[in-house]
């Protein structure tokens, strides 16, 4: 069974006004890659993450999730495509006002209408994979940086969904904190078949889990760079490599 | 959405001499949208003679978290039977998974209280809560009058720009606001004063009550709660914000005082603002009362204009003055102290939006309690 290819991104422009951040993105997220998305700071990785998971319309080019074009779907197909990703954002994103097992519940219960204790069971799960368990009663502000990302993540995969997309996995966390999500990411992928997009600047993380990636330059405000992230490092664009060797080559 | 179910489970027992080993069969699709058993309705069967448990899913065609919540409860339900549980009949992907799960055991957090209190507590926490509270009020109170002091002395750092930029906000820009509104007492009072009046022959003495009521007291009343809904909750969320964004932190740890930076001008705009727009308020009050005798009570408009400035002294304006420069300290003071005090939370923000105007409008009514009875027994 042949399937169109699971993210595809078609000549991708975004601006802010006059302001163009990106343009000319071109590229495609087979099913069950771990995507890598790398760049120096304020390149726009997290402006094209914004445009891929419905939050801001691109100014030109389209995202298609397996051949349905999301920015000229009606409202309905967009919710649909929505449905299927979980976002893990910069911050975390939790909701202030819920506990944490009120935020990873919302989701499921919003979309599945599972009974309160299957929900209850869901959630104390999700939380134990990422080393939260014993926390359901806790509040976002009560936490330390590091745990409201995993618990945002917890959110993220709340519903297993198709693809995930998280915006800086491990800024914030301690090295051994960071392996285990590395190795929980690949985990989803290898189990679950997730796919997975990664936006971030974590040298170990993109040379250790990703298969696929793209690098956004700064001062040509496009990508110059595309493939396994091994393959950057060893041959691809001397800009590229200078990244990935912190410097090291020129 | 709930999927038609497409699991199979079955329980047998396993091997030839029944030595309490079961096994669980598990078939199908095993996804978190179905409608998936519950590991409880397996309770039953874990019981006391069976010793070890084992799976297998061979028939098992697609699976997810579904699958996962299934086997985490049913291997919770054996550990407290003690049967000891082999999990290599599952699919290595869940093995792993499961693994991770358990590789950070739970935390049991001590002096964690979940639930409802009982009203008593709740009367008791809010009490000792108030105590508590009155404290860092005076304490903040004791920084900004030290402040103002340092101002005074010249030694007092904060940005003009910051002090305009305040002023711009809390004085011309509540100008619409603070016309309808006082227009619209000036109008009440007019129309309060005339059906009185009427019955002893004195319609002419509005212009009085108007003029003294506006301008002694009703404009500054009226501007002062205006402003705190206004102003007061806008600074408490910046501050409450900043808070968050650990932006007073910065401040504290470069040795520059908070107080000085932020609270200083924001007190000092207020307090220069408000007495302005008492003042405005006075006169677009007394206008209304010219509109309304000259239109609905026949008095003439010259008549109405001298009897105002017969009415009017200057005392007048001296205490409607004062009471506006007190009632923007009030709210100034109001407001930045919620937003220092806010948490770190964007319901901390919204609670300490809400509290500095709860607390602005009690401080001054209060003030304007005490001045009244202060200013009656001086005699002016």
């Amino acid at each position: 069974m042949h399937e169109p290819a699971h993210i595809e991104v078609r000549d991708l422009s975004m601006a802010y006004g006059d302001f163009v951040v990106q343009h000319g993105l071109d590229f495609t997220v087979n099913k069950g890659d771990i995507f890598v998305v790398m760049g120096g700071n304020g390149c726009g990785k997290t402006t094209l993450m914004r445009a891929l998971v419905g939050l801001q319309r691109p100014a030109a080019g389209s995202v298609l999730y397996s051949g349905e074009d999301f920015w000229n779907a009606e409202q309905e197909v967009q919710q649909r495509l929505k449905r299927r990703l979980g976002i893990l954002f910069q911050g975390g994103a939790l909701w202030s006002s819920l506990t944490l097992a009120e935020n990873v519940a919302l989701p499921i219960a919003e979309y599945t209408g599972l009974p309160p204790a299957r929900v209850d069971e869901i959630v104390a799960f999700k939380l134990a994979l990422v080393g939260l368990a014993g926390f359901e009663d806790f509040y976002p502000s009560e936490l330390s940086g590091g745990m409201k990302k995993r618990a945002g993540l917890a959110r993220a995969m709340a519903l297993d969904p198709d693809i995930l997309v998280i915006d800086e996995p491990s800024s914030g966390l301690d090295p051994l904190t960071a392996r285990r999500l590395d190795e929980l990411i690949m985990e989803l992928r290898d189990s679950l078949g997730t796919t997975i997009v990664v936006i971030t600047h974590e040298l170990a993380s993109i040379l250790s889990i990703g298969n696929n990636s793209i690098y956004l330059d700064t001062e040509s405000r496009t990508m110059i760079a595309t493939g396994h992230p091994q393959d950057a490092l060893k041959n691809g664009h001397p800009k590229v490599r200078h990244f990935l060797t912190r410097g090291g080559t020129a | 959405m709930r999927v038609a179910a497409a699991w199979q489970l079955d329980v047998r027992p396993a091997g030839v001499d029944g030595s309490g080993t079961l096994l669980i069969v598990l078939g199908g699709r095993w996804r978190i949208d179905q409608d998936l058993p519950s590991a409880g309705t397996l309770k039953a069967r874990l019981a006391a003679p069976v010793r070890r448990l084992g799976f297998d899913t061979s028939a098992l065609t697609d699976w997810d978290s579904g699958l996962l919540t299934f086997v985490t409860g049913v291997s919770k339900s054996c550990a407290e039977q003690g049967i000891t549980i082999d999990g290599s009949g599952l699919p290595p992907g869940a093995q792993r998974l499961l693994a991770m799960a358990s590789a950070v055991p739970e935390q049991k957090l001590a002096g964690r209280h979940v639930g409802r209190q009982g009203i008593f507590a709740q009367v008791g926490e809010a009490t000792l809560g108030f105590f508590r509270g009155a404290p860092q009020m005076l304490g903040f109170l004791g920084e900004v009058v030290l402040s103002l002091l340092r101002l005074l002395s010249g030694r007092a750092r904060f940005r003009a720009r910051d002090l305009w930029l305040e002023i711009e906000e809390v004085g011309p820009r509540a100008l619409p606001i603070v016309s309808v509104i006082s227009f619209l007492v000036g109008l009440i009072l007019a129309y309060l004063g005339a059906d009185q009046l009427k019955l002893v022959g004195a319609q002419i003495f509005i212009a009085d009550l108007v003029a003294i009521g506006m301008v002694r007291e009703v404009g500054a009343l009226m501007t002062g709660i205006i402003i705190a809904g206004r102003t007061g909750a806008a600074f408490a969320a910046q501050l409450g914000t900043m808070q968050v964004n650990e932006e007073i932190d910065a401040y504290k740890v470069l040795g520059i005082s908070a107080i000085d930076f932020l609270v200083l001008p924001r007190m000092l705009a207020l307090m220069l603002m408000v007495p302005l727009l008492t003042l405005y308020s006075g006169f677009i009050g007394m206008l209304a009362g010219l509109l309304v005798s000259a239109t609905i009570f026949d008095i003439g408009i010259f008549e109405y204009y001298t009897e105002t400035l017969r009415a009017l002294e200057v005392k007048q304006f001296a205490v409607g003055l004062s009471k506006g420069t007190v009632y923007g300290a009030m709210i100034a003071f109001s407001g930045c102290l919620r937003g220092m005090q806010c948490g770190r939370s964007a319901e901390a923000v919204g609670h300490a939006a809400t509290s500095a105007v709860v607390t602005a409008i009690l401080l001054i009514t209060i003030a304007a309690s005490i001045m009244t009875i202060v200013y009656y027994q001086l005699g002016i």
